[in-house]
């Protein structure tokens, strides 16, 4: 058969795309239409700026949702077929059968795997770790750094002096000393993960208790069921068959993550949450001077309910903006992982792998590399965008 | 100020001490250990022979001890195998005979950052020879980043929401979503690659070590500075946008002082300010640049030394970069401090 030109080529991509232009278009549509009782997210459509950067966000997510049900994929990421080694975009697989898809469409890696579906998956692997990361870097952030601002003294000293201790730390050597086969032998991942995967149930526990525990009969069984799960949720997250740490029996077990994610993501959390420690402690810091502040501390509320019913929805305007940005920060993480082959497994399709896989041969082949750099450049762009609209709706009222 | 100085150095000096052991602790982990004694001696090395290895290297000491040693606070050690004498303050196995009488002292405090065991050459000489290679980069970086970037952000704020406005600005929000690697890639891929056929530059930096020309030094400069740059020039963008709007610019305008004037000799020393500081914090992200572009380009500095170290568990190396770069945050976030004070004089240190 013959190599598809470039128009073919494109035109099969967008074809194969039409689950994601299908749900982008339901999605925009339905938003659009009800933007007036969407609150900021539908204040975003009134944004040219925000609204694009929130197209190529959704993009990506629909991207990787339906490449993880195998619907955009053309071929499997990790299989190898003979022949197609380095081929150019467009070249016909040769031993294609009849209900194979008959085409490298963005062309074949060095290790003959299918360079589109590598990428579609790679979407994946990015959406799924990169917003959870996030998260718990905020939930660390936000447990720790709210009583840093609002107590001060003493317990602000010893967390700020701790969180610029991890963030003079160069990333890439951060890096380098967790995510090794050594060290990931020793445990320490899995213990750094124990401690802070713990912050998102204590904060959640104290956010339910500083609101209701002046009615103890609706707080304890909520509390009960709400610590329950998470804790729940909590083992079968750390505990891992053949790793440190092993507590809970296999039936009760969850779901497993290989120690190489698990890694990253601890990795990723721990460098992130310092960060969000600082911008929460100073918002708190500013916060705490407010008017309704001082109302709540002379009608008597505890600490923890001023700082987390007080304090932390007023801040909800820059902490949001934050993650956006943040998000893309953790990606940009992500690929560095990847690009220096470190945490994920060699054949994981996540793009910084892909990219580092590429940059080896790139003055001869361009068609591995490009694809992977220009979808993460683009989903960051999309999250700086994101962000941007958002702080520009945000500071209209 | 002196006291405030004295203190942040006093601070200073506990982060690095902190960082580096907790640096020294995670390479000493035993597999670690394991990794260095099979790498240095075989690969199929007994439990036995990995045990020996490392207690005739000093290894199996107690971590505090060892850490010591290497601040230089306890005298080094000293071991005796079948062949002769080992030490922490001399290289190789020397017969007993040769072997020192006084108990002697080899850390950082005398001045002796011990022995890198990929390399086989003393790590202080090692590391500023290629600090004085990464130095020769973030020079050039420096001189095409930071004009460029208060240029973009300088002309950017300078009419808010004008069309160089806002073509400015997305560029800088570009530059800000693209990390060393992709840009870098996209660079080599387009100008340096037989496949597109422009080859304007060189996909590899090593030549530039000895002698750096546009061809093979432009690339790398240009991926570490352009990723720093929307930084910056956002920053100072906002910055500009605020004392464009400021009264004493509209008092300007109303004596009808000519535009140019304005933003030239009112406004542009105050829109600085900020700048500055973000300028100096940027440091620690450059670092993190220079370790990306290093790998890359294939230009062997101390980016590419840090690489090296952290891949192969070399003790002595890694703790010494990890000192130079601890120090270089901390100075650089001390001078931000300092001439944020000394900018503005409405700020006082305390």
């Amino acid at each position: 058969m013959e190599p598809l030109s470039w128009g073919t080529i494109v035109g099969l991509i967008l074809w194969r795309l039409l689950p994601v232009w299908l749900a982008l278009a339901i999605l925009l549509s339905v938003s659009a239409f009800y933007k007036r009782r969407l609150g900021l997210y539908g204040k975003l459509y009134d944004s040219p700026i925000g609204l694009f950067g929130f197209s190529l966000v959704a993009f990506w997510v629909f991207v990787g949702l339906f490449g993880a049900f195998d619907l955009i994929i053309t071929h499997d990421p990790l299989t190898q077929i003979s022949g197609m080694k380095n081929k150019p975009p467009g070249t016909a697989v040769a031993s294609a059968s009849s209900d194979d898809f008959g085409y490298y469409l963005l062309g074949g890696d060095n290790l003959a795997r299918d360079v589109f579906s590598r990428v579609v998956k790679g979407a994946w692997i990015v959406i799924q770790i990169a917003p959870l990361a996030t998260l718990f870097a905020f939930m660390v952030g936000i447990t720790l750094g709210l009583p840093a601002g609002y107590f001060g003294r003493r317990l602000d000293v010893a967390l700020s002096f701790l969180s610029n201790l991890i963030l003079a730390f160069p990333v890439i050597l951060l890096f380098y000393l967790l995510v090794t086969p050594e060290v990931i032998a020793t445990g320490l991942p899995s213990y750094m993960a124990t401690v802070l995967f713990i912050f998102p149930i204590i904060f959640s526990a104290i956010l339910l208790n500083s609101r209701f525990h002046t009615r103890p009969k609706l707080r304890t069984p909520l509390l009960v069921v709400v610590l329950g799960l998470f804790l729940w949720l909590y083992t079968s997250l750390i505990s891992e068959p053949g790793s440190a740490i092993q507590i809970l029996p296999k039936f009760v077990d969850l779901f497993d993550i290989s120690g190489g994610v698990l890694v990253v993501f601890v990795s990723v959390v721990f460098v992130n949450a310092p960060t969000v420690f600082r911008i929460v402690r100073s918002l708190a810091l500013d916060i705490k001077t407010r008017d309704y502040v001082a109302a709540a501390q002379t009608r008597g509320e505890g600490s923890w309910y001023i700082m987390l019913w007080e304090i932390l929805p007023n801040a909800r305007g820059p902490l949001i903006v934050d993650f956006c940005l943040r998000i893309g920060y953790t990606i940009i993480l992500l690929g560095t992982l990847g690009f220096f082959g470190l945490g994920l497994p060699p054949e994981s399709p996540d793009w910084g792998t892909t990219i580092n896989g590429g940059r080896k041969l790139l003055s001869i082949y361009l068609h591995p590399a490009l694809p992977p750099a220009f979808a993460l450049l683009s989903l960051v762009l999309g999250l700086n965008l994101l962000a941007d609209g958002l702080r520009e709706e945000s500071l209209k009222d | 100020m002196g006291i405030f100085v004295l203190k942040r150095i006093g601070v200073m000096f506990l982060t690095a001490l902190c960082l580096t052991f907790v640096v020294f602790f995670i390479t000493n982990l035993y597999p670690n250990l394991e990794k260095i004694a099979k790498t240095q001696g075989n690969f199929r090395m007994s439990e036995a022979e990995v045990e020996r290895y490392l207690a005739a290297n000093g290894y199996s000491q107690p971590i505090l001890l060892k850490y010591a040693q290497w601040v230089g606070i306890a005298p080094g050690w000293i071991t005796e195998i079948d062949e002769g004498v080992r030490g922490r303050c001399f290289i190789g196995t020397v017969s007993s005979v040769e072997k020192p009488t006084s108990r002697q002292y080899c850390g950082v405090l005398q001045g002796y950052w011990g022995h890198s065991t990929v390399f086989k050459e003393d790590v202080g000489p090692l590391v500023i020879e290629r600090l004085a290679l990464t130095g020769k980069l973030m020079f050039w970086v420096l001189l095409l980043m930071l004009p460029s970037a208060l240029l973009v952000g300088v002309l950017a704020g300078m009419r808010e929401g004008s069309k160089t406005d806002r073509s400015l600005s997305a560029f800088s929000i570009v530059t800000t979503a693209t990390p060393e690697y992709v840009s870098g890639v996209i660079f080599i891929a387009v100008f340096a690659s037989s496949a597109v056929g422009l080859k304007w530059f060189k996909g590899t930096a090593t030549a530039a070590m000895e002698d750096a020309s546009f061809a093979n030094f432009f690339l790398p400069v240009f991926t570490i500075a352009l990723y720093g740059m929307g930084y910056i020039a956002r920053m100072t963008r906002a910055s500009m946008t605020e004392v464009m709007t400021a009264q004493f610019i509209r008092t300007a305008r109303l004596k009808g002082v000519s535009f140019r004037a304005i933003v030239l000799k009112h406004a542009l020393r105050n829109a600085l300010i900020a700048p500055f500081t973000v300028i100096m914090l940027q440091f620690p992200w450059l670092l993190n640049g220079v370790v990306i572009v290093e790998t890359l380009f294939n230009y062997k500095g101390f980016g590419w030394l840090l690489v090296q170290a952290a891949g192969n568990n070399d003790i002595e190396l890694l703790l010494a970069v990890s000192v130079v770069s601890v120090v270089v945050v901390l100075v650089t976030q001390l001078i931000s401090d300092i001439g944020y004070a000394f900018l503005n004089p409405r700020i006082a240190i305390s």
